[in-house]
This record gives C-alpha cells, structure tokens and sequence, in this order.
C-alpha cells in the first residue's frame, strides 16, 4: 500500500524522525493559511507547494494545459495561494505517471528549508528495503542526493553504498556511524545523522514498511537533517496488525475497477490488452496471460479468483471484465484440483445467463478434478461459449477469436 | 524414496483443528499421507480426525516421533508456528500459510540458521511424492507416478505442468511447491539441487514467476552441476513493471528479474525453456528420450 508523502511524513514524525514541517490542504484558501502559520513559526517567507499524488518526478511534472510544476516555491501569501488554485483539481503529468497523469486533490505547504545559514547545504540519498536473496533489510545511500538514483546506481555504481542490517536486532551504532562518514559528516550534522538513519530505521521496522525512501535526504545551513521528501509503501500483508494505517489508503489512487474487484475479494490489475482472462491462482494467471500474448492477443487484465470459483464470482469477473470496451473475447482458465469443474462449469452457465447479452466470445478451458464432465455441461448449455480440456486447446480458440 | 517426503514419514499438522486443517488433513489421510497427530494450543489431550491433539509442537514430537509438520496457521500467526515447529525438533516444515508478513520472514529465516530443520514455503501447494505421500493442499490424482521432478513458486501452475507431463505418457517422482512469497525456506536453487541428486528423478521441471534472482541461480548451478534435463517456465512474460501480481513476490522491481531477462539466463546455461506454459509437457518428453 503505497502512501502519500504528508501521510508518510506524519508517520516518521512518531519514531522522532526529522521532516520537513508543512500542512496537508484541500482548497486555495487552507494553503494560504498554512502559509501564515509557516511564516510565523518558521520566520520564512518561502514556502513550498507540494502536489500530493502517488508519483514522483513531480517537481518537473506539469500540471495539464497549464504551465505549473507540481512542486513550486512561493514567496508571499498570494503567491501561494495562487500556485495551490494551479495545481488542486489539475492533473499532474510526470514521467511515473504515464502521459494520462493524476488528479490531484490535496497539495502539501511545506517550510522553506534551503535557507542561509553558516554552512553549505548537503543532498543525501537513503532508501531502506528488504534484500531478497539474503532474506534482511538493507540500507541504501548516495552522496548524491535529489537526483534520479536509478541513473546514478548505472552510472557510477561506486556511490551507492549498502550496509544490511542484521535481523536479530535494530541497526547498530556502528553501522548508523558508518553511513555518517560515509555521508563526509563530521560536527552537530554527524551526530544528527547517526540519529536520524538509527530513528528511520525502527520507523521502517515499526510500521512493516515494504519500502522506504528519503530522497533528498538534506543537511539545512545549520547542520539539522531532515527529511525534504519521503516515499513510504507499506507491506500489505501487515496492514492487518496496524489498524490505524489502514485507513490512510487512498482509494482515489488506485484503478477503480481493481478497487471493484477488491470488493469481491477478487485479486486484479488492469491491463491494456483485448483479451480477459480469469484464472484460479496467480501463477496459472499470469501463465494465461503470456499464453494469450503468443496466441496473437494481448491480455486485459490479471485475475486470480481464488479457490472459489462459483457463479457469484464469475459472474463478479465478467462484469468487471466487460466494463473494458476494449475486451474482444475472454479466456476462463481453472484447473480443478479441490474445486470441481463441473461445478465451476455450471457457475459460468449460471452467471452467462444471469447476465443476459455478453456480446464477445468467451472461451472456458476446465481442467482437472471431472474436466469432461464440464465440458459436457458447457457444450449441451446452448449458450455462446466455447470449450477446451488442454491448454493448447485454448490457445488455438484465443488465436481464432482475436484474428 | 524420491526426496522430501516419502511413505515412512510422520506428518504432524499445525493448525489442526482448524477449518483448512481439518479439510487438508482429512484429504492427505485419504491419500495414504502418515498423519500422526496435530497441534492446537489448548486443544492438547482432545481427538481429532482419530487422531491425537497436542498443545504443543515438542509434545506431538515426543509423543508420536512426527518429523514433517505441515502449517495451516492464519498469517498473523504462521511465524511463530513455523519457529516452534523448528524448536520442537521437526526435519521438515511445509508452510501453506499465504499473507505472513515480510518482517516476519525476516525473523524466520534467521531462527532458522544453523538449525538442521528445512522450510519449504510459506504461501506454497507443499510437497507431494507421488503414490507416497502427499504434504499440501494439491489434488493428488494429478501427480501420477513417473520420474519427473518440479519445482514451482506457484500453485495451480505445478498442477497443470503435472497433468501434463503425465498426458505426455511420464509421471511424477516429487513435486515440491516453494512458495510465491520475497522470503521463502527453501529457494529454487536448492530444490533444484535434492531432486538432481534424487536417483529415481530422471529430468526436472522448473516453474519460476517474475521477481527477485532464484531462478538465476538456479540456473547457473545447473549449468555447473546438472546431470538432468531441465525444462523451464517463467510466468509473466505479459507483466507491467512495478505491480504485484497475485503473489506477494511477483512483481518487477528492475531490469534483472523480468521474465525475458531469467529465460534469457536459464537458456544460457542449458535449460530448455519453453514460452508457452502449454509446451512444458510436451518439451519434457522429447528432451528426455535425447
């Protein structure tokens, strides 16, 4: 579950983790008075707007049909209003977002924090995340912070540095020390670095963060860090024992027919193809997918309707599949193990009927536990739908009904 | 004998008493599985499909010398069981459990260092040697008797790559499900590594899912050691980039675990992969008459 950087701020706030100070608004007029309290707490009159969508590359994103960045520095009251009347109920286009882009409805008043100061200014980049293949979380940094850290990990690899962190406990101060050198820190910004990378780190572990990210992680002119951005994503399945992060997901993000389908306790992702397809599992889904891809489609979606695939969920299945105009056929995949066929066969015969005109063909491979049984149920159905027991089967029928 | 599980293991069920439990249990009893007893904290001293309930893992052991335990615990849970069961001194635990959190596993996999106790899963089939014994949630009749081994991140995938490699006219020596989940207890490497060294498995059947480098090692320890044709599949060819699908592992995070790029590896070191999950079968049977 992907989080919105004011959320994920608010959040780090709680494991002592310094951010960058700012108001969450809704309308024009909540970004003027952020702006005020700003200005009065902070003593600046900067103060950032930051358009609040799942998406980075805001900063040199444009709002559509206008000239706005979906990040901007305003210098007076007005200035800032005027840029939050900009970005709110536009929609941001930036390189994460596809050339479709996404509305925003909340932007960020941030503190200025590039401020004068005895010192220079410093860009980090830290991310934290799980390593895979050694089964433990790994802290990820840059001296090169602010920037596309993909690029610097391919250009020079040399300056992403890793330290993992050994499961059986938090980070150790010599590791949180380690990352500060590495940093080049010395002084006060040393020593609030050990505490920041050591207060992140137990965020991380505290709110079963799937991943991490502070980019840029900033040193102020007099020696504060803290963090300016902040992308946070949670693993879902631990959302389960934080009753209160549930709450902050925001299903305006998401694809309104998965947040459909979610409803139905059906797992899927929509995609941009002509051909549906519904399949018991993940694995067997997305092999169905690549099947309709070398059989000259391309899939519709990915849905996996679990171990139960009755007429209520197929029938849930065809409707959220046919609300794709673009669908031209759809492929039913079930390999019967505990599930029988002949009853998911009559589930499809149920739901084709309950749903009256389905105009695309739609092809039902069931195999497994009384596959030719449901075949039989199928083909004696009269109804418009063709049938298969192999995979290979159903792989000719796709070709057909796609050429 | 095959590896794993076989007909003289002793199969103790964790969540016993369950719903899923029950269900599974009663069906592995129907296919011929050992199943000596079961654990349900607070249940111990009751009967359950005939069989006795422990409160404990160490129990159960003590008293019926089970040395499988296969977990059906919700996921809030499953931790703490898969660490009990390895602390009561099992060989073997088969974790079914989808939906553990990935800190958990974390925690796991390093309990499990240096303990002489294998995990295979969570959010995995388990494992089935066929007309032996069968440790999972898989339909057993699929699984016909043969000398081909699978190995298999997914679920009805190795069901399907079973049927066909019995509609091929081979069958079955074991086929263990390691699991879709970041953290698994046994990674493709090394199950790919118990059914090489198996002397009744003459090929291999190994069944990878975008996310994550097991099947790039796998690969390249095959390519060093294989002494076994290898047919291989990886599920979503067809995936966007940065989105889960179904399994909590599946998904794309750069450019070194797409499915083109681990075709790409296995190829090179000698496996026959297959783009179509309808091949698997099929290519099966004419590597293994070469």
């Amino acid at each position: 579950m992907n989080l919105h950087e004011y959320q994920a701020k608010e959040l780090l706030k709680r494991y002592n983790v310094p951010v960058q100070e700012g108001f969450a608004c809704n309308t024009p007029g909540e970004a003027e008075e952020a702006y005020r309290q700003i200005k009065t707490t902070y003593g600046s009159n900067f103060a950032v707007v930051k358009a609040q969508i799942h998406a980075g590359g805001r900063g040199k994103g444009k709002i559509e049909g206008k000239e706005q960045r979906g990040v901007a520095v305003g210098k007076n009251a007005e200035a800032v209003k005027e840029i939050a009347q900009n970005i709110l109920g536009g929609t941001l286009v930036t390189i994460q977002t596809g050339p479709s882009g996404k509305l925003v409805s909340k932007v960020l008043v941030a503190q200025d924090v590039y401020y004068e100061g005895p010192n220079a200014i410093k860009e980090f980049y830290l991310s934290i995340l799980l390593d895979r293949a050694q089964g433990q979380n790994v802290i990820m940094y840059s001296t090169e912070g602010g920037m596309d850290i993909e690029e610097v990990a391919h250009n020079t690899p040399d300056k992403i540095f890793r330290e993992h962190v050994h499961p059986s406990g938090p980070l150790q101060a010599f590791q949180a020390r380690k990352i500060a050198f590495n940093f080049g820190l010395s002084g006060e910004a040393f020593k609030n670095m050990v505490k920041f990378v050591t207060n992140l780190y137990n965020a991380y572990v505290g709110l079963d963060c799937a991943m991490l990210e502070i980019n840029p992680l900033f040193k102020t002119s007099d020696e504060k860090i803290i963090a300016v951005d902040c992308k946070m994503s949670l693993d879902d399945n631990a959302i389960m024992r934080h009753p209160d992060l549930g709450v902050l997901r925001d299903v305006t993000e998401e694809d309104p027919t998965e947040v459909e389908a979610g409803k139905f306790n059906l797992n899927f992702v929509k995609l941009d193809g002509n051909v549906g397809c519904m399949v018991n599992g993940a694995g067997l889904a997305m092999a169905t997918m690549d099947m309709i891809k070398l059989s000259g489609g391309e899939p519709a979606n990915f849905l996996d309707v679990g171990g139960t695939a009755n007429a209520q969920t197929v029938e849930a299945g065809f409707r959220i599949i046919l609300k794709d105009p673009k669908v031209k056929a759809i492929l039913i995949n079930i390999f019967g193990g505990i599930v029988r066929c002949d009853r998911v066969a009559q589930g499809v015969i149920d739901a084709y009927q309950t749903m009256g005109n389905i105009s695309v063909p739609i092809i039902v491979r069931l195999q497994g536990t009384n596959a030719t049984e449901a075949k039989k149920l199928i083909d004696e159905s009269g109804l418009k739908v063709q049938s298969a027991i192999l995979l290979s089967e159903a792989a000719e029928l796709v070709n057909k009904a796609v050429s | 004998m095959a590896v794993l599980v076989n007909k003289n293991s002793k199969i103790l069920v964790q969540g016993f008493t369950g719903t899923e439990g029950t269900f599974h249990a009663t069906q592995m009893i129907e296919y011929g599985t050992h199943v000596v007893g079961g654990v349900t904290p607070g249940k111990g001293g009751s009967t359950h499909l005939d069989r006795p309930v422990f409160n404990t893992v160490a129990d159960c052991v003590r008293t019926t010398g089970a040395n499988v335990s296969i977990i059906f615990v919700p996921p809030a849970f499953a931790a703490d069981a898969i660490m009990e069961s390895a602390e009561g001194g099992v060989d073997l635990i088969i974790c079914i459990t989808e939906g553990i959190p990935v800190q958990d596993m974390v925690k796991v996999k390093n309990f499990l260092q240096g303990k002489n106790t294998r995990l295979i899963g969570p959010n995995c089939p388990g494992v089935i040697t066929a007309d032996e014994c069968k440790v999972g949630i898989m339909p057993g009749f699929v699984f016909v008797k043969g000398k081909i081994g699978i190995v298999s991140k997914s679920g009805t995938l190795t069901y399907e790559a079973a049927d066909q490699v019995a509609k091929a006219g081979l069958g079955i020596s074991t086929a263990i499900g390691i699991g879709g989940d970041p953290i698994i207890g046994t990674p493709t490497k090394e199950a790919v590594e118990l059914l090489m060294n198996d002397p009744e498995t003459d090929g291999i059947v190994m069944i990878g899912e975008i996310g994550g480098s097991m099947e790039a090692e796998a690969a390249q320890w095959i390519k060093e050691h294989g002494t076994k044709p290898v047919v291989g599949f990886i599920a979503g060819q067809t995936a966007p980039p940065g989105r889960r699908m179904g399994h909590a592992g599946a998904i794309v995070g750069g450019a070194d675990d797409t499915a083109a790029a681990k075709m790409k590896i296995m190829e090179e070191c000698g496996i026959y992969v297959v783009k179509s999950p309808a091949d698997i079968g099929k290519k099966m049977a004419e590597v293994i008459k070469k």
